[in-house]
């Protein structure tokens, strides 16, 4: 029988050299003469260890990290193929302190299968929540989300089975399932791990969304940083099509639905939900005035189901285990598990899977272990360039939605990024300013002019030109975005800033060199 | 640029018959779709390298819209290009979590070292240096990608070793 090794397709593992790796352990068992199958799975999220390798024998599957194409062959020297030991050898993935103490539901098979393999997948549980969906009135499958207590995963938390209620109720018309893929949030990935590592969870996830609320066919809108994300979600539509779980009538049921992924273009606004739509419709990503809401009048001025991808990949489990399984994990209203994304200045970055309520600090010191640099860490942004910065006084702070925003704060998408005390938060404010003016869809005057105005404003700060009045033009500016935007760009572009300005006043007044 | 001139046909102001058939195929590959108009741009830029000035007016005839409807696309959207890169385009991510791990200085060498500031190719047409925010990297920063490659933890020295050997 043939040895199965493991080397991630992951774009992370392959930017620490993963390819190489994966093409030298080929060549190697054909020098031995050892008859070995090579996956590319996914990665499973702890990136120190990238590129990780394993190797899977009778007692588990073996790890060994990070390896380079140099360590391959004293690999096969010591016989890391039986699971023996090596420098580098991390024992068993499973017992690895960083991942078993996770709670994965949604990234339970990421780094574990082919990601494109439909067998695997079904070997793994996969395509069970849809056998049930299908078996269900419409209605229920969209009683059981509202249940399992889902909330939006991509930023505004909104209860995921009221979207879907809203679009089911409207008549009998060409409806769309939409993916909002774009991830544009600096230290988030898990949507960009989900797609590489187990696209099929997140097709299954559209899938049951389709049969739910009467739509046909849906979107995939990815950003066009994720080329590798690309190419996974493409071979996984087309095993899914194969294997009769996507088209004309899925498994033999009646019911229909396809899927087609399309690209944005480098515009970070689109992942807003309605300058997506515009986007998908292949125009300017220009912000809709909302109401309508999408899912009354989406994609096409058709009812429209948009969520982000965790939050789609998240249904196949509640369907799968049912609504109190999901529910049970969690607490207050913030239920089920949250992939998290530990980046930046940070020794061991990653993903980090686990029920809501996790603090910050057990977050960034037992998992992460730390900064980088082995400085002290100075803040955590959490939540994306809209988010807040966090000084260490609030590192107790559980992470969940509620707790969050006691602390004036939000989880976004659920990326925490830190920074050692090097920071400078003033520079950071800046730059806070200059994403909202590069990135501004332009619609309204505030975050069109005022954010380039905020550019000016912070410069003139930071080289002590008539400081204090023009600190308090920048609060001015702050209350204006807050109030007279029509979306988050410019409207939350004071969350970063004016936590900057609370926590690190310091660094607003320092001396000019 | 060299490269635009190769696109025209000398004797008109048009596309020469390389760039008009591969605009034609874009338009076939995507135009029965609904709202196809992004879809057909990427497919013109990857086939070309850009959108040259000239396929507007040809993308906004087949697909039934106003010139100014693709010019306005066009423009909207950081990655669509209106005149040819470098033959090697080098993306440094300036996003926060880069920043953390003083992705500032990173860029500062790699503009210094091709002698070039972002938005620019050098004379030499190799390479393109560009600012990009946020490549998902962001456990490994500072992140670059280099012509849909990416890699992690880049330093100074790194960045020299992996522009090297681009020719
Ligand atoms: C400026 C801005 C950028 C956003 N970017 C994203 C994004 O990249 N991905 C995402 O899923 N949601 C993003 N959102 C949130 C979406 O508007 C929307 O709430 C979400 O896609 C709905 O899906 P969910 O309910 O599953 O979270 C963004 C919102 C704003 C205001
Ligand atoms: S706040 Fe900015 S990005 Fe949002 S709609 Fe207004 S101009 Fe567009
Ligand atoms: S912030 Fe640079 S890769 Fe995400």
């Amino acid at each position: 029988m043939s040895i199965k090794v493991y080397v991630p397709r992951d774009a992370t593992a392959l930017s620490l050299g993963a390819g190489p790796v994966a093409t030298a352990i080929q060549d190697e068992a054909q020098r031995r003469g050892l008859d070995i199958q090579l996956i590319r799975n996914g990665s499973r999220g702890l990136f120190w260890l990238e590129p990780l390798v394993e190797v899977e024998t009778e007692g588990g599957r073996h790890a060994y990290g990070p390896v380079t194409a140099a360590d391959v062959t004293s690999l096969f020297e010591s016989r890391f193929f039986e699971g023996r030991g090596h420098r580098l050898h991390q024992g068993l993935t499973e017992e690895i302190k960083e991942l078993r103490s996770q709670q994965r539901l949604t990234f339970a098979r990421v780094g574990v299968t082919d990601p494109v393999s439909v067998e695997d997948y079904v070997a793994h549980g996969g395509y069970e929540g849809l056998t049930r969906a299908l078996a269900m009135p419409p209605a229920a499958i969209v009683q059981a989300v509202t249940d399992s207590g889902l909330r939006g995963r991509g930023g505004a938390a909104f209860p995921t089975g009221i979207k879907w209620k809203t679009v089911l109720d409207q008549p009998p018309q060409q409806k769309y399932v939409t993916c909002n893929a774009d991830e544009g949030d600096s230290g988030t990935f898990a949507d960009r791990m989900l797609m590489e590592g187990d696209p099929l969870m997140l097709i299954e996830g559209m899938t049951i969304a389709g049969i739910a609320v009467g739509a046909t066919q849906g979107y995939i809108y990815l950003r066009v940083e994720y080329p590798h994300a690309h190419r996974a979600l493409n071979e996984a539509i087309a095993a899914a099509r194969a294997a009769g779980y996507l088209g004309p009538n899925i498994l033999g049921s009646g019911r229909q639905f396809e899927l087609e992924v399309r690209l944005g273009a480098g515009a970070y606004i689109c992942g807003e939900e309605t300058s997506m739509l515009e986007s998908l419709e292949g125009r300017r990503g220009e912000v809709r005035v909302r109401p309508p809401l999408p899912a009354i009048k989406g994609l096409f001025g058709q009812p429209t189901v948009v969520n982000n991808v965790i939050s789609l990949a998240s249904v196949p489990v509640i369907l799968a285990r049912g609504a109190e399984f999901y529910k049970n994990f969690g607490t207050g209203r913030s239920r089920g598990t949250i992939p998290l994304q530990l980046a930046g200045n940070i020794k061991r970055g990653g993903l980090i899977e686990r029920a809501f309520g996790l603090t910050l600090r057990e977050l960034i010191y037992d998992y992460g272990g730390g900064s980088a640099s082995g400085r002290p860490i100075r803040a955590v942004q959490v939540g994306g360039p809209l988010g807040a910065y966090i000084p260490a006084s609030q590192f107790d702070t559980a992470i969940d939605y509620e707790a969050l925003s006691n602390i004036g704060a939000l989880l976004g998408h659920g990326g925490v990024v830190a920074f050692d005390d090097t920071v400078d938060m003033a520079g950071m404010a800046r730059y806070a300013m200059e994403f909202c003016a590069k990135e501004s869809c332009g619609k309204c005057t505030p975050c069109r002019i005022g954010s380039t105005r905020g550019v000016e404003l912070m410069d003139r700060v930071i080289a002590n030109i008539d400081r204090e009045r023009n600190l308090q033009l920048v609060e001015e500016l702050c209350d204006t975005l807050l109030h007279g935007s029509l979306c988050g760009l410019g409207g939350m572009t004071p969350f970063p800033v004016q936590s900057a300005l609370k926590y690190f006043p310091e660094d607003f007044r320092k001396s000019v060199q | 640029m060299n490269a635009d001139r190769a696109l025209r046909d000398p004797h008109d102001d048009g596309l020469n018959d390389h760039a008009r058939e591969q605009i034609e195929a874009s338009l076939a590959a995507h135009a029965g779709r609904p709202g196809p108009l992004l879809q057909v741009l990427h497919e013109v830029q990857d086939r070309l390298g850009y959108v040259p000035a000239a396929a507007v007016p040809v993308i906004a005839e087949a697909l039934n819209v106003s010139r100014a409807e693709v010019h306005g696309v066009v423009t909207f959207y950081h990655h669509f290009r209106q005149s040819p890169a470098g033959r090697h385009v080098i993306q440094l991510c300036q996003a926060e979590a880069c920043r953390a791990m003083h992705c500032e200085q990173l860029t500062q060498h790699a503009q210094r070292k091709l002698g070039i500031g972002l938005h620019e190719t050098t004379a030499d047409g190799r390479y393109t240096l560009e600012p990009v925010y946020c490549l998902g990297n962001c456990a490994c920063s500072p992140a670059m990608m280099i012509d849909g490659r990416l890699y992690g933890r880049v330093t100074p020295e790194s960045f020299d070793d992996l522009i090297a050997p681009l020719s």
